[in-house]
């Protein structure tokens, strides 16, 4: 395993974290209660305490002199390595929550195994990551029961969102070049090893919900390489708008 | 029959020299005590306006979330924009217990019935508009609120006495922003003096009216809805702040601010009263879009709130049958 | 349909030992949900260790115009209190 193998991996985890966090951070004052409003928020908070915890690990591995914000706010855009799920918009609360649902699910099942990986700062992140994706996980999953057995309408809106972000599920499981090193080197999580248990499992909550379990064999990938959707142009123009307009200067 | 009127009208009267006396004894009010329906009915306004103030006033910043210049900055954003909505839902309830419901109340705001804070309809147009909105806007609020920890019912001082608690930080936050800024390059002294520039005389309205235009004031002081009245509070807003402008280095937008060594204050020049009573009926720059957006939120969420009710019905009636069985 | 969520009451733990106090209301549809609102609105500082929730309309409180009759006849109960009875100064562990 190289240093940039290592690096490449942790982008491809803590990319999720961002993208999904800016997302999220979108809502703030926009949501259906006061209530839900403060719940993503706090969903959004703990994913950007993940990322920072990340990208300063990362920013130690880097050769240059290199910060977090550096590596948040000014890679080009085939840097992020996030999955295409977490860069999808919030078309509406039943977008967000099956998104939500969907990546907690595997973000949860991630970390369990990044526990015991080899490298102890990825151990550390883990075990003190692994409880708030404990929540969010409870949260998206209750909500998903509540959309899908709920009212006619709910049940409609949330099965569409199934169905359209349900392609999105399959790149949870790819393994890059980078990856297949890190985990050779016992740092890393074969998330390919997931995959059962995680179809499994959110089957078993949309059955639950109520809602169909969609068919389809074909599937979206490109995240992983950085070959993103159209969304991600504007999420990064928003994310990193101060730092193009205004280079090289402390906030 | 007349005797029936009068002695109510005695009874009435009694009643509210004692519930007077109990608050100029500093005695709490809880909801379910007698009060006058003035009272009520004052509270009912003062405290959802209050609220409304908060979650409207999450959007100015909101509009930033997504920009944030560091994660520092996003993460403090963020939960400074989360406070306000936990500081709305506290209100709320306050509000709540004087028996008006929270849709109500929401009904009232997106119907342009019911008042917030005008300083919101104001837009956020650069980064330094975080660092002065924390530094002046909050600043602005928590000498409004401070006293009201202490204000005659006690829901609406306990909710009070949290949010204060929680707003500590807001205000360090704006202001360390603003000193970053002025600690930065030229382009960001001028973004943090354009801020204030805009920023300061919408605070300064914040304490509304001056105290010969104010209706309020004596009934309010009364209840310990207000300790002070809007004039001295905006005095003590300006001789606190002009100090802090001074030590960012920046200039308060004001030819006429100079100390008074006589008075121990600073005097400031005229207020255009003209743009506040613009704003507070509505034609502000941003009024529209902070209503609209308001009620988008809330119309768009109708379905979601349904939906959870709905399904909380299904999961009781499983349990009604489980129970027979 | 029109039915608003219901409002909760919520009582926070801020530590083993201490009892659970009032710490305000929210909205929820069912009990579960009033918990996980609770948590997030409630406790996002640290301030709780165990949370409950009632739905505000099952509590039953006294009515203040009967505070007559209640509480003020324990007013005068004097001897319910230590410092009613009279012991010699120099008298220890009493």
């Amino acid at each position: 395993m190289t240093n940039e193998n290592l690096i490449q991996y942790l982008y491809g985890i803590a990319d999720n974290s961002l993208i999904l966090g800016q997302r999220l951070g979108e809502l703030c004052g926009h949501g259906p209660t006061l209530e839900t409003d403060i719940a993503l928020t706090n969903i959004s908070l703990d994913l950007f305490g993940q990322v920072r915890s990340y990208f300063q690990y990362l920013a130690e591995l880097s050769k240059d002199d290199l910060t977090e914000d550096d590596l948040a706010f000014l890679r080009k855009e085939r840097e992020y390595k996030n999955l295409l799920l977490v860069e999808q918009p919030n078309t509406d609360f039943a977008y967000i929550i099956v998104r939500q649902y969907f990546f907690d699910v595997f973000h949860y099942m991630l970390l369990e195994k990044l526990q015991d990986s080899k490298n102890v700062n990825l151990q550390g992140i883990a075990k003190k990551s692994i409880k708030e994706v404990a929540y969010h996980q409870r949260f998206s999953g209750d909500w998903l029961l509540r959309l899908g057995d709920g009212t006619e309408e709910s049940k409609q809106k949330v099965q569409q969102a199934v169905s359209d972000l349900w392609v999105f599920t399959d790149e949870l499981f790819h393994v890059t070049k980078d990856d297949e090193a890190v985990i050779k080197a016992g740092h890393g999580v074969d998330v390919r090893l997931l995959k059962d248990d995680y179809y499994a499992k959110i089957t078993n909550q949309l059955k639950q919900a109520t809602l169909e379990v969609p068919e389809t064999k074909y599937f979206q990938k490109g995240g992983k390489q950085g070959i993103h959707s159209e969304h991600m142009g504007y999420i990064l123009a928003d994310m990193q708008f101060m730092q193009r307009a205004y280079p090289d200067m402390k906030w | 029959m007349e005797n029936q009127e009068k002695m109510n009208k005695e009874k009435l009267k009694s009643m509210e020299a004692i519930f007077e006396a109990k608050i100029a004894n500093d005695e709490k009010i809880e909801p379910k005590d007698w009060m006058p329906e003035k009272y009520r009915k004052t509270h009912i306004r003062q405290i959802s306006q209050h609220a409304h103030s908060e979650i409207v006033g999450m959007l100015p910043e909101g509009n930033w979330i997504t920009r944030a210049p560091s994660l520092r900055r996003k993460v403090a954003l963020l939960a400074k924009v989360q406070d306000e909505a936990g500081h709305g839902l506290y209100l709320y309830s306050a509000c709540e217990t004087l028996g008006i419901s929270r849709e109500e109340m929401y009904d009232q705001l997106h119907s342009g019935k019911a008042k917030y804070s005008s300083i919101f309809n104001y837009p956020t147009l650069t980064w330094a508009d975080m660092g002065a909105i924390g530094w002046l806007v909050d600043g602005a609020a928590i000498i409004n609120q401070v006293p009201l920890c202490n204000t005659s019912f006690g829901p609406y001082a306990r909710a009070m006495v949290r949010v204060c608690k929680e707003e500590s930080f807001h205000q360090r936050q704006g202001y360390e922003i603003m000193m970053t800024l002025c600690n930065g390059t030229q382009e960001q002294k001028d973004m943090a003096q354009d801020a204030l520039n805009r920023w300061w005389w919408p605070s300064l309205m914040m304490f509304g009216p001056t105290d010969d235009e104010s209706t309020h004031t004596e009934q309010s002081m009364k209840w310990k809805l207000k300790r002070k009245t809007n004039d001295e509070l905006r005095q003590q807003f300006i001789d606190q702040t002009v100090p802090q402008a001074d030590i960012l280095g920046l200039t308060v937008p004001d030819l006429d601010l100079r100390f008074n060594n006589d008075t121990g204050h600073y005097d400031f020049g005229k207020i255009d009263w003209d743009e506040f009573w613009q704003v507070v009926k509505g034609h502000g720059r941003c009024n529209k879009e902070r209503i609209s957006a308001r009620k988008n939120a809330w119309d768009n969420g109708k379905w979601v709130r349904d939906a959870a009710v709905a399904y909380a019905e299904k999961q009781s009636d499983k349990e009604e049958v489980k129970k027979a069985v | 349909m029109n039915k608003n969520w219901p409002l909760w009451e919520v009582f926070v733990r801020s530590k083993n030992g201490l009892e659970h106090r009032h710490f305000g209301s929210l909205r929820a549809a069912d009990a579960e949900m009033a918990l996980n609102n609770a948590r997030d609105v409630y406790t996002r500082r640290s301030e709780g260790v165990s949370i409950w929730v009632v739905e505000s309309k099952n509590i039953k409180a006294s009515n203040p115009e009967h505070n007559g009759e209640l509480f003020e006849p324990a007013a005068d109960k004097a001897y319910r209190h230590p410092t009613f009875y009279n012991l010699p100064d120099d008298i220890e562990h009493m």
